[in-house]
């Protein structure tokens, strides 16, 4: 079996952030670059499930320019055999769309049985990159999934819902499923893994048509501080916070 | 003159909350309001659908259940093509994100998912507004004028529209293809714990490093009396049971008092928690995002902390 996860790089952003002189990216200076948590559950969904099918190939491939390398370099150390980079004029990585239509190029040359999304960016949360791409491919997308398992050319998985509300379902191959945040502990890799991450070929292929882009991110700006909340430290160590908690139970409970 | 196109969020038959709060956005954008109930009895949806500025209903009766998103993107594109809106609003959920982008897709529509502004240019263009980077970061998207847009709203940011309106109804057919997800088993929550009516609640997170410090830290909660809850990577570890999580995919909760250790204000986990009456925070991060959102808040290791409480329970 071949299964195609698609990674992305986020970004951890610090309380106090400047922006880039268009006003729309963060300005790298006050964030940390991460590989995509919901994505590294897919890496790690993808390797057990090659495993499980007696063997097959796990290739990665994410959309951009310095960070999807880093992000590709990262994913790759948990033991996927290759990765994939898409770039090129025209994709606009504020858009899901475009980034689904970029990730389509690789999906027309690889051919795979299975591809496998994080549920989302953690840092923007659009949670629209793996249904755009399964409407493009063409085939069935189950989102928010954890517990795949294959039996022939048949995909079994458990889907979530709002409230604790889980359906097991199945689906036939290929598909596409959007791993959900905490599905599973990914493996930290072999030093060996390691290694061949640094040194691994990354190829670099074009998109083909990519879809017009229907939206524009105009502008970011720090939001506004406060959730109409105002904080206060306790201060004076671990026993301090501890009667300041107990008195506050207190007073809840009366 | 506009017109909006809300889908209504249908959850085991019976309208969600955040229905009503679309029905708000989509009136702030002023002009028509087209209420959508996709579902398979959705004549028993109309009394509580009838809310105040919806101008008219539109019923689509289908056959699968409201998770079947295959055919939710089906009734969907047949409701854009017979009302022909300027923009079509749902609420931002696992439902409405499961065929949102498909959608947009399959009619060449733009997109924009967890919305917590929308509101049109002085060139007329939809624009909305989304929260990004754990809430620290306001983006400005805009959907091009010329074409429809479609929005999802995140949940509990608008006020719910109020009963009582007087919408005209109407029905339309569509023809609905088979999914091709089929349903194997449903499986619900278990009960066990009601966090919904607890005043006070101890919930913990991922800080809790491992499964004999949460063991411990229940018992302290127990001690106290409070109730106990968790966020998401606690449950996925298989440290508590599922009925004790917190958030978009567990329990939201309305305590008096809500003290988060090591949980580091995820936004599905702030949805769950938000509307505690106050809200604690102990971390050792200052950086952590639910600092923001919290009345009270120190920067401690929680096992100190936990320690200390537990001299104290
Ligand atoms: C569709 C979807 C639905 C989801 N639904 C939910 C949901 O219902 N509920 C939910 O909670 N999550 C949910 N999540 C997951 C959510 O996005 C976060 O991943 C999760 O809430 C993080 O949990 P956490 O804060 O415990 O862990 P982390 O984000 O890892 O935070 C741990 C925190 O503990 C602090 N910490 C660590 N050690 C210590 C220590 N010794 N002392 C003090 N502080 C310490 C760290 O500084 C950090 O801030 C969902 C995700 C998706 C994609």
């Amino acid at each position: 079996m071949k299964v195609l996860v698609c990674v992305t790089q986020t970004l951890e952003v610090s309380t106090y952030i400047e922006l880039t002189p268009d006003g729309c990216a963060i300005d790298p200076a006050f964030a940390t670059a991460l590989v995509n948590e919901a994505d590294l559950c897919a890496v790690e969904e993808a390797l057990v499930l090659v495993e499980a099918d007696g063997g097959g190939e796990v290739v990665l491939v994410s959309v951009g320019e310095e960070g999807a390398e880093q992000a590709l370099r990262s994913a790759l150390s948990l033991g996927p055999e290759r990765a994939v980079r898409v770039w090129g004029e025209g994709v606009v990585l504020a858009d899901t769309r475009s980034v689904a239509g970029a990730l389509l190029a690789c999906i027309e040359s690889e051919a795979p049985d299975l591809v496998l999304t994080g549920v989302q960016s953690s840092d923007t949360g659009a949670q629209s990159v793996g249904p755009a791409l399964a409407a493009m491919w063409g085939v069935a997308c189950v989102p928010v999934g954890r517990r795949l398992s294959t039996s022939d050319s048949t995909l079994r998985l458990e889907r979530e819902f709002e409230a604790g509300l889980v359906e097991r379902v199945e689906v036939d191959l290929p598909a596409l499923v959007t791993v959900q945040v905490g599905a599973n502990t990914p493996r930290y890799g072999s030093f060996k893994d390691k290694m061949r991450a640094k040194k691994a070929d990354i190829s670099v292929v074009a998109p083909s048509t990519l879809p017009p882009s229907r939206i524009t991110l105009t502008r970011m700006e720090a939001a506004p501080t406060g959730s109409g909340r105002s904080l206060e430290l306790i201060e004076g160590g671990p026993s301090a916070v501890a009667t300041r908690i107990m008195d506050l139970v207190r007073e809840a409970q009366s | 003159m506009t017109r909006s196109l809300v889908l209504a969020e249908v959850v085991d038959g019976v309208l969600a909350p955040v229905t009503a709060q679309a029905v708000t956005a989509a009136v702030s954008l002023g002009g028509e309001v087209v209420l959508a109930l996709v579902a398979q009895d959705p004549q028993s949806l109309v009394p509580d659908a009838s809310l105040i500025g919806v101008t008219e209903i539109v019923t689509v009766a289908v056959p699968g259940s409201d998770r079947d998103h295959e055919q939710s993107l089906a009734a969907a594109a047949a409701l854009v093509a017979d009302v022909q809106p300027d923009q079509v609003i749902a609420g931002f959920t696992i439902r409405s994100s499961a065929f949102a982008a498909a959608l947009g897709h399959k009619l060449d529509l733009g997109v924009i998912t967890d919305a917590i502004a929308v509101y049109r240019d002085d060139s007329q263009n939809l624009v909305a507004t989304r929260s990004i980077y754990a809430g620290r970061v306001r983006a400005h998207v805009v959907i091009d004028g010329a074409r429809p847009g479609i929005v999802l709203v995140r949940p509990s940011i608008w006020e719910p529209a109020d009963p009582g309106g007087s919408p005209v109804v109407r029905v339309l057919t569509v023809e609905i293809p088979t999914s091709r997800v089929r349903t194997i088993e449903l499986v619900r929550p278990s009960g066990g714990v009601d966090l919904s009516s607890a005043d006070v609640i101890f919930s913990i997170g991922r800080g809790a490093g491992s499964q004999e410090n949460v063991a411990n830290f229940a018992a302290m909660a127990a001690k106290l009396g409070v109730a106990l809850g968790a966020s998401r990577p606690i449950i996925d570890a298989g440290w508590l049971p599922a009925a004790h999580q917190v958030g978009q995919t567990g329990s939201t909760v309305k305590p008096r008092l809500y003290v988060a250790f090591g949980i580091s204000g995820a936004l599905h986990h702030l949805a769950g928690m938000q509307n505690s009456r106050t809200i604690v925070v102990v971390n050792s991060d200052r950086n952590a995002p639910l600092f923001d959102n919290a009345d009270i808040g120190a920067i401690e290791d929680i096992h100190d902390v936990i320690e200390q409480l537990t001299l104290l329970a």
